[in-house]
């Protein structure tokens, strides 16, 4: 075991070893780094006596447990059917010109990924984001624009 | 005028009752057969959509004879337009421990879980800390049914009840074949009962009123009151709690902005009810059924371009296990483009509601078949829409 990955073995302390128990591992990891690394992945395998096809076949089946480098802020907004009815392109456009990437793209800072995500159950309020876990609902341009200033200046 | 007003109730969100987790000591001392009863004789039927008869659910799993079994709630609520489990776990959750622990005693169940979408991980510090208080009140009364809390992570289709089990057991989030049921083989192959949140609540409401004053609510094929998500073209969306079997053009009067076009029941994988037939549809389960997602759109709104974002959903989120589900909705998504762009002629609509026929007798899951009857309502109602 490589000593930078000792929060696999915390994880699995913590959670157990059986299977049941993968779900809650992977979101630790994803808690902790934002994604889960292929050396995860195996790291997991081999703690849990599966083989790494088996985790890999899991994480990769869940929108939120991402595979490939996230930032440390993951944004995501809602794009169905009520958010989008209600403005959901212009609030990707602001996070857009604010952060100068496209969606799906991360700062070269590592700072934010903007994502777009499926109905995230704020449809009388939106359009709405996560970022990370935290909701945010009621958005306009200029409410976007003081919360990612809010996030830049952390 | 009075009469056009629904009827609005105060039975889910109302207030505890005075006596910490009072209803739940009292069930507790009730014999099974009698609380079976009490759910049977009260009509309920399951709030997420489906509309299982819950006494039938519990009475079947009841008799399952297994050692291990278990009682899961249904959080992972993902359907378009549909947010009142949230409300209910923040606002009344103690109602729902309650369901979930009288369901335990009926069935024989040593062990509670909740599913919680992913994309309400944030509730989970207030959560634990009432489920903290619900385990320690157990203990103390010597009911020994620990409840505890599983994430999702953004799949939609873990909320059908297999792919839950799949989900939680550290699977992909794929369902499985049935039978057998989850009353005889669920989580980890046990007898489970898997309800919405809101089932459980209103099993706590009719422990505390009684089935005949539950009953007094709703229409003989849908008793009791039901939460509503109320979003999309209104001007006051939100949370509603609303007796069940109202037409909707009552319901259009209350919450339209006047335009109302038409009204999608049900969420995406619901029905889409055009404005000439809200006189004759009936919100309910001798109706149009809804797990509680109403989205109201108006006149501006492009019945081509609702279809199209509810196509992108359900091909996103489909498992992709089985080949009708997962190339049906990529075909339809891709047949109404070509109908809109004049590559294919209209009569090709015709193919694509074929098609999704065919889904909805030959998809693995719910999600498949329900593709369908949002599909076919919007073309069917809409179709100038989709070609021009």
């Amino acid at each position: 075991m490589t000593a930078n990955n000792n929060y696999i073995t915390e994880l699995v302390e913590r959670y157990g070893r059986g299977r049941t128990s993968l779900m809650p591992i992977l979101q630790g990891v994803v808690e902790r780094n934002n994604f889960i690394s292929d050396l995860d992945m195996t790291e997991i395998a081999r703690e849990l006596d599966l083989s790494a096809a088996q985790v890999y076949g899991t994480a990769t089946f869940y929108a939120f447990l991402d595979t490939v480098p996230r930032g440390k802020y993951v944004i995501r907004v809602c794009k169905t059917i009520t958010c989008d009815m209600h403005g959901k392109r212009r609030i990707i456009q602001t996070i857009e010109d604010m952060l100068k990437i496209k969606t799906g793209e991360t700062t070269p800072n590592k700072k934010f990924t903007l994502l777009e995500t499926n109905c995230l159950g704020w449809c009388h309020e939106g359009p709405a984001m996560l970022i990370n876990e935290k909701p945010y609902s009621g958005l306009t341009p200029e409410r976007v624009h003081d919360i990612l200033h809010e996030y830049m200046n952390l | 005028m009075s009469d056009t007003k629904l009827k609005r109730v105060d039975l889910i969100f109302g207030e505890y009752s005075n006596v910490k987790y009072k209803v739940l000591s009292e069930t507790m001392k009730r014999p099974n057969e009698e609380i079976l009863e009490d759910i049977l004789e009260s009509g309920l039927r399951g709030r997420g959509g489906a509309g299982f008869p819950t006494a039938m659910k519990w009475r079947l799993t009841a008799q399952s004879p297994s050692e291990e079994k278990y009682v899961i709630c249904n959080a992972d609520e993902g359907e378009p337009g549909t947010f009142k489990d949230r409300e209910i776990l923040t606002r009344v959750p103690r109602k729902v421990f309650s369901g979930m622990a009288i369901c335990g005693k009926v069935i024989g169940a040593q062990r509670g879980f909740i599913y919680l979408r992913g994309e309400y991980k944030f509730m989970l510090p207030e959560l634990m800390k009432e489920l903290d208080g619900y385990n320690e009140h157990a203990k103390s009364i010597g009911l020994d049914f620990p409840i505890e809390i599983k994430l999702g992570s953004g799949a939609y289709i873990c909320g059908e009840e297999s792919a839950l089990f799949e989900s939680m057991e550290g699977m992909r989030g794929e369902p499985r074949n049935k039978p057998p049921y989850p009353t005889t083989s669920g989580y980890l192959g046990k007898p489970t009962v898997i309800n919405n949140v809101e089932t459980f609540v209103n099993v706590m409401m009719i422990m505390r009123l009684g089935a005949v004053q539950f009953k007094l609510l709703g229409t003989t094929d849908s008793r009791g009151s039901k939460v509503f998500s109320v979003s999309g073209d209104t001007p006051i969306p939100g949370i509603y709690e609303l007796e069940l079997g109202m037409p909707l053009d009552r319901f259009v009067d209350e919450f339209g902005d006047g335009d109302t076009k038409a009204v999608q029941v049900g969420g995406a994988s619901g029905f889409c009810v055009p404005r000439k037939k809200f006189k004759d549809t009936v919100i309910g389960f001798e109706g149009v059924p809804t797990g509680g997602s109403m989205m109201l759109f108006n006149s501006s709104r492009s019945m081509y371009h609702v279809l199209h974002n509810y196509l992108d959903f359900f091909e996103e989120e489909s498992c992709g296990q089985c080949t009708p589900c997962r190339v049906g909705c990529q075909q339809l998504r891709k047949g109404i483009q070509a109908v809109k762009k004049g590559d294919k002629q209209s009569h090709y609509l015709d193919q694509l509601m074929k098609l999704s026929e065919s889904m909805k007798l030959t998809a693995k899951c719910g999600l498949g078949q329900s593709v369908a009857n949002s599909f076919s309502s919007i073309v069917y109602n809409f179709k100038e829409e989709m070609i021009y």
